[in-house]
C-alpha cells in the first residue's frame, strides 16, 4: 500500500496517496479544475496550462495535473489570479487558430467552447493570428482539421497508449506545431492507423471528427476511452 | 458629366450604390447599379470537406440563410449521388415555406409599404416602418403576425430560427413531432386571413400607382424560375423555365447540372455581382428577371386553388407576362398565400411523420449542382470536390445577381423620367431607390459581407470632383 500524504486543497485537509496528481486530490475532494489536455486513462501532458493552481511557498503557478502531491502542501484552486490565467489561457487558444463555431461540425459539443462559456469568456482581446491551415479529408472515415486543434496531445497519447499503434505526433515547435500522423504522412496514408477512432472520440475540439457529419452533430464519447483505459488497467 | 451617386440605396439588405451620370444639360445620360462589398467566400471554403457548406453557405446571408441551406444540400445530394427520403424533401419544402412567408412579408410590410402606403412623396422621416404603424395599425400587425408566423414554423422545426442545422446532406437530421405538425397546422387559417386581407387591401389600391407602374422597370426582358413537371410553381424543387419577353417558353425544365449550358455570367468592372445571362441570346440582350414577378411569369400555374384564383386575376389585369417591375410587390403577396397552401397541404399528408428522413453516402460524384428558389429568385451552388471530398472549386449565382442587369435597366427607366436638372429631389431619389426595392435586392449575399448602409448621396461634377454631398 503506498503512503499517505495529507494536503490541504482549499483550505480543506485531505488525505491522498502518495503520486497522486493536485488535479486527481482536487477532483477526489469534490472541486473542479478546468482542464482541456487532461483526461482520465491516460498519461497527463501539462499541455493547456488550464489547470494552473496556487501552491503555497511557491513563487509561480503549477499545472495541477502533473504535479503530484507532498505532505504539506497547501493548494488554492480558485483565485483571482487563476480565473485571470485561465481565461487568458483560453483567448490564446482561440487567437491561434480559426476556431469559428458558428460552422463547427462540433459546436455545442466542444470542450474548449463549453469551458471559455463556463469561464465567461464572452470576447478575445488579442488580436487573431488567422493561420492558413489546411484540413486532412485523406482518411476514409475521420477528418483532420488543424484550423481546430488545440494541440492538446491527448490523441497522440491515446493512440500510443491505449490503442498501441502511436500514428500521431506533435512536430515542430511553437507557433509552427503541428499534428502529424505517420512522421508527416497524410492520414489515409498511414500504415499504422488502424482506424479504430479513439483519437476521435478523445479529442476536446472538432479537429478531429468523423467524416459526414454536418455542422453541430459531432459529439464525442470519452468515456469510450476512460473505460478503455480501465478495463486494461484490471487485467494487465 | 455630372455624376448623382444614390449611395448606398436605403431599406435593402445590403450595401448597394447608384450612379448616374449626367450630361452638360443636366439630363441623364447613362445609370449603374454596383455593389461594394467584396467578394471572398469562394476562397474561403476551399479544401474544406463538402457536407459543411450548407452552414457555411448560410451564413453568408441573414436574411434568407434557408435558401442558401437548400440550395447547398441539393449540391452535397448531388455529390452523394443520393435520392433522398421523400419525407425529407417534404419537410425540406415545408421549411422552405416558412422561409418565404417570413421574407416576403419583411418585404411587403417592412420595406415596401411605406413608400406604398404613405406616398412616395411623403416626408422621409416618417416614410417608414413606424410611419406605417401610426397610420395603419391594423396592417402594420398583420405584417408583424404574418412574419411572426414564418419564422415560428422555421424555428420550431429547425429549433434556430437564424441558420438552422436541421437541413444536411442526404435530408434532415431529424424526423418532424407530431405536437409541431398540429402547432403550425393550428397557425394556418389566422396566417392565411391575413395574406388574402392583406392581398385584397393591395389589389384596391394598386392601381394608384398607375404612375409607377408604368416607369418601374418595365423594359422588356426574360424571365427565370422554377416549374414542376406540370408547368405549376415550384419553390423547392422542379427545372428552371426560361420565356422570353412575350412569355414563350424557350428552355423547359432546365436540370441543375445543366445550368452553365444556359447561363453565362459576365463581370461588370463597375460592380463585385456578376451578371448572369441567358447564353443563347449574349450579353447583355439576354437579360432576364428572377423572383417574384418572374415566377409568375413563367408558370402555367400555381397548383394551389386560393393562389391560382389570384395568378388568374393578376395576370388579367397586367398581362402574361405582366412586364413591370413594380409588380414584384403584388407577386409576393400571392407567393405567401402558396407558400400557406403548401404548407397546409404538406403537413395534411400523413407521410409528412414518416421517420426516415436522411440518406447517408459518402462521395460518388465530384461535382455537384443545386438549385432553388430563393425568396428573390433562383439560387445556384455549384461545387467540385476531390475524391476525399474536400471542396476543390465553387461557383455560386444569387438572386440579386441574375436580376443585377435588370435593375440597371430598371433604375434607369425611372432616372430619365424622375431625373431632371441635376439638383436632389428627395421624390426622385426615393423612386429610384423604390425601384431598386421592388427587386428586394439581397446585396450581402450576393457580394458574401455584410454591412451598414447608411445614405451616402455624392454629386460629382464632370471634371470628377464632388461638389455636393448627402448623408443620413
Ligand atoms: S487533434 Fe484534437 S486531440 Fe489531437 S492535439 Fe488537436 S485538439 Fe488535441
Ligand atoms: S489540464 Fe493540466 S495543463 Fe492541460
Amino acid at each position: 500500500m503506498s503512503q499517505q500524504v495529507s494536503v490541504r486543497i482549499d483550505g480543506e485537509l485531505c488525505t491522498a496517496a502518495e503520486g497522486q496528481t493536485i488535479y486527481e486530490v482536487a477532483q477526489a475532494n469534490g472541486r473542479s479544475i478546468p482542464a482541456l489536455c487532461h483526461m482520465e486513462g491516460l498519461s497527463s501532458a501539462g499541455a493547456c496550462r488550464l489547470c494552473l493552481v496556487e501552491v503555497a511557498g511557491i513563487g509561480r503557478l503549477l499545472p495541477a495535473c502533473t504535479t503530484p502531491v507532498n505532505t504539506g502542501m497547501s493548494v488554492t484552486t480558485e483565485s483571482e489570479n487563476l480565473a485571470h490565467h485561465r481565461v487568458m489561457a483560453l483567448e490564446l487558444l482561440f487567437v491561434e487558430r480559426n476556431h469559428i463555431c458558428s460552422v463547427c461540425v462540433s459546436n455545442g459539443h466542444c470542450e474548449l467552447q463549453a469551458l471559455a462559456q463556463k469561464l465567461g469568456v464572452t470576447h478575445v482581446r488579442y488580436p487573431y493570428n488567422y493561420p492558413r491551415l489546411s484540413v486532412d479529408t485523406s482518411h476514409p472515415r475521420f477528418v483532420l482539421d488543424h484550423n481546430r486543434c488545440i494541440l492538446c496531445s491527448r490523441c497522440v497519447r491515446v493512440c500510443d497508449e491505449i490503442e498501441g499503434a502511436h500514428v500521431w505526433d506533435i512536430a515542430a515547435r511553437g507557433i509552427n506545431s503541428m499534428l502529424v500522423s505517420d512522421l508527416d504522412r497524410p492520414w489515409g496514408e498511414s500504415e499504422n492507423c488502424t482506424s479504430c477512432g479513439k483519437c476521435v472520440q478523445a479529442c476536446p475540439t472538432g479537429a478531429l471528427v468523423e467524416k459526414g457529419r454536418a455542422v453541430e452533430e459531432m459529439t464525442k464519447r470519452n468515456v469510450v476511452v476512460t473505460t478503455l483505459a480501465a478495463k486494461r488497467d484490471a487485467h494487465p | 458629366m455630372r455624376t448623382i451617386v444614390i449611395d448606398p440605396v436605403t431599406r435593402i439588405e445590403g450595401h448597394a450604390k447608384i450612379t448616374i451620370r449626367l450630361d452638360e444639360d443636366g439630363k441623364v445620360a447613362d445609370t449603374a447599379f454596383h455593389v461594394t462589398q467584396v467578394r471572398g467566400f469562394e476562397a474561403f471554403t476551399e479544401g474544406r470537406p463538402f457536407y459543411e457548406m450548407p452552414a457555411i453557405t448560410a451564413r453568408i446571408c441573414g436574411i434568407c440563410p434557408i435558401s442558401h441551406l437548400l440550395a447547398s444540400v441539393k449540391a452535397c445530394d448531388a455529390i452523394m449521388s443520393v435520392r433522398i427520403p421523400p419525407t425529407a424533401a417534404m419537410l425540406r419544402e415545408l421549411l422552405h415555406c416558412g422561409q418565404i412567408t417570413q421574407s416576403h412579408a419583411l418585404s411587403f410590410f417592412h420595406l415596401s409599404s411605406p413608400d406604398m402606403l404613405l406616398g412616395f412623396d411623403s416626408d422621409p422621416a416618417r416614410r417608414n416602418v413606424v410611419g406605417v404603424i401610426e397610420d395603419h395599425p391594423a396592417l402594420a400587425k398583420d405584417g408583424v403576425t404574418l412574419r411572426k408566423f414564418g419564422q415560428q414554423v422555421i424555428e420550431s422545426l429547425a429549433k434556430e430560427r437564424i441558420h438552422p442545422s436541421w437541413t444536411v446532406p442526404g435530408g434532415v437530421n431529424a424526423p418532424l413531432d407530431r405536437a409541431v405538425r398540429d402547432r403550425i397546422l393550428a397557425g394556418l387559417p389566422e396566417a392565411k386571413a391575413i395574406a388574402l386581407r392583406t392581398l385584397s387591401f393591395y389589389k384596391g389600391v394598386v392601381d394608384q400607382f398607375s404612375d409607377e407602374i408604368a416607369n418601374f422597370g418595365t423594359t422588356p426582358s426574360m424571365y427565370a424560375g422554377l416549374v414542376d413537371d406540370g408547368g405549376n410553381l415550384q419553390l423547392y424543387d422542379g427545372g428552371l423555365r426560361f420565356v422570353d419577353a412575350a412569355g414563350k417558353v424557350v428552355v423547359d425544365r432546365m436540370a441543375a447540372e445543366d445550368y452553365q449550358q444556359f447561363i453565362g455570367e459576365a463581370t461588370i468592372p463597375t460592380s463585385y455581382l456578376k451578371a448572369p445571362y441567358f447564353k443563347p441570346l449574349g450579353f447583355p440582350g439576354g437579360v432576364y428577371r428572377v423572383g417574384p414577378l418572374a415566377r409568375l411569369n413563367v408558370a402555367d400555374r400555381c397548383g394551389t386553388p386560393l393562389a391560382d384564383a389570384e395568378f388568374d386575376e393578376f395576370h388579367q389585369r397586367f398581362g402574361a407576362p405582366a412586364e413591370s417591375s413594380f409588380h414584384f410587390h403584388y407577386a409576393r403577396l400571392v407567393e405567401i398565400i402558396y407558400a400557406l397552401e403548401r404548407m397546409e397541404t404538406l403537413l395534411n399528408d400523413p407521410a409528412i411523420l414518416d421517420r426516415h428522413v436522411r440518406a447517408t453516402a459518402g462521395v460518388n460524384a465530384l461535382e455537384g449542382v443545386g438549385m432553388a428558389e430563393a425568396p428573390r429568385g433562383v439560387l445556384i451552388h455549384h461545387y467540385k470536390v476531390n475524391e476525399d471530398g474536400a471542396i476543390v472549386w465553387v461557383n455560386l449565382i444569387v438572386a440579386t445577381g441574375h436580376n443585377n442587369l435588370a435593375i440597371s435597366r430598371g433604375v434607369d427607366q425611372v432616372a430619365r423620367r424622375y431625373v431632371d436638372g441635376g439638383k436632389f429631389k428627395e421624390g426622385m431619389l426615393n423612386r429610384v431607390s423604390a425601384v431598386v426595392r421592388c427587386y428586394d435586392p439581397c446585396l450581402s449575399c450576393s457580394t458574401h459581407a455584410a454591412d451598414q448602409f447608411p445614405l451616402d448621396i455624392q454629386l460629382v461634377n464632370p471634371a470628377g470632383e464632388m461638389v455636393d454631398r448627402i448623408r443620413t
